[in-house]
């Protein structure tokens, strides 16, 4: 089941993600965004993944979401490395620490759909209905 | 969507009232047609935000291709004073400087003939776009450094085109105050491999033919006639724009409480002109203005020698020169007459073209005489037109005209609406080559999508901001 689903939005592209805990919402928003931009269906099996811990923080929840989705994208328009697997160690309302699975990206192998050049601040909320959390946030494109 | 109630000023012109924590009003030029479009989205609200900025003067504009941005909307001019003002990575946007290039050519329709097809594949084989596409222009740090310092001329001096394409380009192509050292490495790094590429989204080149001339005298003066090819350029700073604004942007959130502005929308996050990170910004903002120049200076150049080689035509008989170049992503230092007083304001142009009219200084001197041209292109299917600048723009816009048709229809809904169907072959019985490195971009960037460019364009003409020259049919049309 896909956790995250498009939102309309003229110019760009605009989701809104779910998770059971802030974790998990937050390692599902980053997947949603790797999901839009590669097509990894019928890849199941990473060769010989590589990990990376990564350490972010923000001014609040929202900002820390926003500056992880941009250092994930960073690895990705910088440094051509695709996360495949996200797994979130520790969530404080300011920051977090996440362990990334990855590989190095393929023309090839990976089909690219979408060109994410940026994640804005634009129309971004982290909300906590009865059952589970939900955000929602603009990737430039 | 929007709830926010509009009066109109005039046919062209609608206000939106000064409410709440807004500084001024808000004028969006718009017919009643437009007007009707701007229900569906959230840009109403967004020029309201931006009024709400310290030190904005006169009025949040918002030109008749407005739409949905984040933020500032695209489509969207707003002034701001140099003492107590802000300066706004936002609403400049990310990809900074992104403009266009007109370059005309001697060629007729004739002269191109049955080679249409073969000439569109070899600019796609050989003028690099799409995700990720990377340049034939290497760097080394030494030659980046002056790219960011010195833009089109940089690209000139190394082979790249003529002194002559300054002349006919916005600032000649260099932004002065650029200083790399207030760039990180990680958009150093992003430049590297990117000059001389197209990118993909709705960047493009386009193979036109000048359908129509509304102004004959103006048409002269630029270079264009009936049935003439040119060749128009849609293109900015790549990755290296995207990261200078997403660095000062998560900078100025991160200080927004110690300057104490209470901002609408965190992606307007700003700092005062007139300090530090302001000024840093500035000189930051200038080397990614400076890159996306020498960008198009490259790509310009690749295209001639495509062009050259493909019809096999000297550089003389080809004739390809710049009819202009505008940059419609970009915040800029410029002077205009308030309430008769001569003043230096910070002009934010955020999907915005500059518009300065006839006898201003920073005219190209070959066009002192009519104004400044603004180019303005359309959809894949409808073309682009070429418009003068007029004196009113000085009064009401602070010298800015629209920069394009502007969406109508999300990228999702663009995907939707054109399952099952082939945008190319569309494209093909309306007489347009389109070759594109993605299908998605092309079902995104079908011509619906789109407001229609010819009416956008008949609110810039009939409000006297920018009137018509010529109008020019795309013929092909190569995407990202």
């Amino acid at each position: 089941m896909k956790k995250y689903k498009l939102l309309d939005h003229t110019a760009d592209i605009r989701i809104e993600v779910s998770g059971k805990t802030r974790k998990d919402l937050f390692g599902n928003t980053v997947m949603a965004m790797f999901d839009l931009m590669i097509d990894m269906s019928g890849e199941d099996k990473i060769k010989g993944p590589d990990e990376k811990t990564l350490k972010v923080t923000g001014a609040d929840l929202e900002d820390t979401l926003i500056n992880f989705l941009r250092e994930a994208l960073y690895l990705f328009n910088g440094q051509r490395w695709l996360i495949r697997h996200c797994e979130p160690l520790e969530l404080t309302g300011k920051s977090i620490i996440v362990r990334l699975k990855g590989e190095q990206y393929n023309r090839q192998k990976n089909i690219l759909k979408t060109e994410i050049k940026a994640v804005t601040y634009h129309g971004l909320s982290i909300n906590k209905s009865s059952k589970s959390w939900r955000a929602k946030v603009v990737f430039d494109v | 969507m929007s709830e926010i109630k509009l009066e109109r000023i005039d046919d062209n012109r609608l206000l939106l009232p000064q409410t709440g924590g807004m500084m001024v009003p808000g004028i969006i030029y718009a017919n009643e047609k437009i007007h009707q479009l701007l229900k569906n989205d959230e840009s109403t609200k967004q020029v309201a935000n931006v009024a709400h900025l310290p030190g904005i003067v006169s009025y949040s504009l918002a030109m008749p291709d407005v739409h949905w941005g984040y933020g500032f909307p695209i489509g969207g001019v707003a002034a701001f004073d140099l003492e107590g003002g802000i300066v706004s990575p936002g609403g400049v946007g990310y990809d900074i400087n992104c403009g266009c290039r007109l370059l005309a050519t001697n060629l007729t329709l004739a002269d191109i003939g049955d080679r249409l097809d073969n000439l569109t594949t070899a600019l796609y084989q050989q003028i690099p776009s799409g995700v990720g596409s990377t340049g034939a222009v290497k760097l080394s740090g030494k030659d980046q450094k002056k790219v960011l310092e010195d833009g089109a001329l940089w690209a000139v001096k190394a082979g790249f085109g003529t002194m002559a394409d300054l002349e006919t380009t916005e600032d000649e192509g260099v932004m002065t105050g650029a200083d790399p050292e207030q760039i990180s490495a990680r958009a150093l790094e992003r430049g590297k491999q990117q000059l001389g590429t197209l990118g993909s989204g709705n960047h493009f080149l386009e193979i036109e033919v000048v359908e129509e001339i509304f102004d004959e005298k103006a048409a002269r003066i630029f270079g264009l006639h009936k049935g003439q090819i040119n060749i128009m350029i849609h293109s900015g700073s790549r990755g290296l724009g995207y990261q200078i604004c997403d660095d000062y942007l998560a900078l100025m959130v991160k200080h927004a409480q110690k300057t104490g502005i209470d901002l609408p929308d965190r992606q307007l996050a700003c700092s005062y002109i007139d300090s530090q990170r302001g000024r840093n910004y500035l000189a930051a903002m200038a080397c990614g203005a400076n890159y996306a120049w020498a960008n198009r200076q490259v790509l310009m150049h690749l295209t001639q020698a495509v062009l050259e080689k493909s019809l096999h035509l000297s550089p003389r008989e080809l004739g390809m020169r710049l009819v202009y170049d505008v940059c419609h992503n970009i915040a800029k230092i410029e002077t205009f007459n308030l309430q008769g007083k001569m003043k230096k304001l910070c002009v934010h142009r955020k999907g915005a073209t500059r518009a300065f009219p006839a006898g201003h200084s920073a005219v190209p001197v070959k066009y002192q005489s009519v104004g400044q041209p603004v180019l303005i292109p359309g959809d894949m299917g409808s073309g682009s037109y070429v418009l003068v600048a007029q004196q009113k723009a000085m009064q009401e816009t602070f010298g800015s005209a629209c920069h394009g048709a502007g969406r109508v229809m999300s990228r999702t809904q663009a995907i939707k609406v054109s399952q099952g169907r082939s945008i190319s072959r569309e494209l093909a019985n309306q007489g347009v080559i389109v070759m594109a490195s993605s299908k998605g971009t092309l079902r995104e960037e079908i011509p619906e999508a789109y407001k229609n460019v010819d009416d956008v364009v008949q609110v810039m003409h009939d409000s006297g901001i920018a009137t018509k020259v010529a109008k020019l049919k795309p013929l092909a049309c190569i995407k990202g």
